[in-house]
């Protein structure tokens, strides 16, 4: 009888990581979002007069679902390790493209369309806007070529003569 | 009533006025009832069964102890004039009692300290249509959060406290809205109308949406009566309270998730029926 290694059945689970992680990363930097710039700083304020409604049904819908992404992605996390599923760096791709994609919707729809409140109330508001948003873009392009490393590495692994 | 109890605020007193005490004993009532009653099921119980774990005992107590102080006392007399206070009030009436009397599964207290016919009788009641109806995750959200919107946003909070009947009845549904919006989300007692885990995730998520999007239009537009300085308050102590609240009930749902999906061995099956939550 084989000795299974550790985390042998992670290509099996390979969705499940990288949505495991995509949602830990929308969790997470909402979480740093509202701790930092709302409670620490006090740069963000907690209702902006300018708030279009459709900016307040989507700031209270990404709020509720980021409290429910971070808990429910760290049980899927949890979950893929009781399964010898978890695959680290597909995981890590999955929170870099989550936390880069809210970050990059937070960054222009919901403060620049939505108006629902500004990342800080200075003059020269848009160096901040520009640093946050390619901050985003940055996080994205690194998780999109992770999972991309790791597709190459399950298509060679399924190459593999049996 | 409004301007007597605001010359007793500013006098820096609290006294009871009849006005006021008899709505907060008929509030207050029912809640030292069913503490009574569920000490003397735990003491029932033990004699009969293994021993109740405490941490329920422990918990009921809590819980029944943050629905009084909401209804009755210092927090309640200032909840009539400080919005502030209200809203810590509906947060312990509405969302922080309802919690921990659920983790404290009254239920199966009740059905293992019954005789056998009447348990019969309640498993039955719990079975039947209109408890499928108001345990269904996307009613009860309807009656809990619907009822906070209805509550803040027309003239209902001021005439709650100009009309008896009407801060009653609003305080009664407050609580049990929040009961059964808590019981339908995660199952600690028997429940026989249960609904998938992805089902009770959206409506939670769907739920705690319209809350905090209420907490937020608190801020911004304060009900009648309410200074803003008041209404901005209690609409953070709404949004930030529910958040840690909200919290407990994702763990626990997603924990039962967690138990529930386990990659099973037979062993894992036959000890899975056993747990509660």
């Amino acid at each position: 009888m084989a000795i299974k290694n550790e985390n042998d059945n992670r290509f099996y689970y390979s969705n499940r990581n990288l949505w495991a992680g995509i949602l830990f990363g929308i969790g997470i930097v909402a979480f740093l979002d509202e701790t930092i710039f709302h409670q620490l700083l006090r740069w963000h304020h907690f209702y902006d007069k300018s708030t279009t409604d459709i900016g307040l049904i989507s700031d209270g819908f990404f709020h509720a679902f980021s409290w429910f992404a971070t808990i429910g992605g760290l049980f899927i996390y949890a979950d893929l390790r009781r399964r010898n599923g978890l695959w680290i760096t597909k995981w890590w791709g999955g929170v870099l493209i989550g936390a880069g994609g809210f970050q990059l919707y937070d960054g222009i729809i919901q403060h620049k369309l939505m108006r629902i409140h500004q990342i800080r109330y200075v003059e020269n508001v848009i160096i901040y806007d520009l640093i946050w948003n390619v901050l985003a873009v940055v996080m994205i392009v690194i998780g999109l070529s992770l999972i991309k490393s790791n597709k190459q590495q399950a298509k060679e692994v399924s190459d593999e003569p049996q | 009533m409004n301007l007597n109890n605001y010359i007793l605020h500013i006098d820096g007193a609290y006294f009871f006025t009849q006005e006021q005490l008899i709505p907060q004993i008929l509030l207050a009532l029912p809640f030292v009832l069913t503490l009574v009653m569920y000490i003397l099921a735990v003491i029932v119980s033990n004699r009969r069964h293994k021993r109740w774990p405490l941490y329920r005992t422990v918990c009921w107590i809590f819980g029944v102890l943050f629905a009084i102080i909401s209804v009755a006392g210092p927090l309640a007399n200032r909840a009539l004039v400080d919005f502030t206070a209200h809203m810590f009030g509906h947060l312990f009436l509405g969302m922080l009692a309802p919690l921990l009397m659920a983790l404290a599964a009254p239920m199966t207290l009740m059905l293992r300290t019954l005789t056998v016919p009447i348990a019969r009788r309640l498993s039955k009641m719990l079975r039947s249509r209109l408890s499928r109806m108001l345990t269904n995750p996307i009613i009860a959200s309807v009656l809990n959060i619907g009822g906070l919107w209805l509550l803040y946003t027309t003239s209902l909070y001021s005439l709650m406290h100009d009309y008896f009947l009407l801060h009653l009845i609003v305080h009664v549904h407050v609580f049990l809205a929040g009961y059964l919006f808590t019981i339908s989300m995660f199952y600690i007692d028997p429940m026989p109308h249960r609904v998938p885990f992805l089902y009770r995730a959206i409506v939670l998520c769907v739920a705690l949406t319209g809350h905090g999007i209420l907490s937020k239009y608190i801020y911004a537009h304060p009900p009648n009566h309410v200074t803003i300085n008041q209404a901005e308050l209690g609409g953070m102590v709404m949004y930030y309270g529910g958040d840690i609240i909200d919290i407990v009930i994702i763990f626990i749902l997603c924990l039962q998730w967690f138990r529930a999906t386990r990659p099973r061995t037979r062993l894992a099956i036959f000890s899975n029926c056993f747990i509660s939550y």
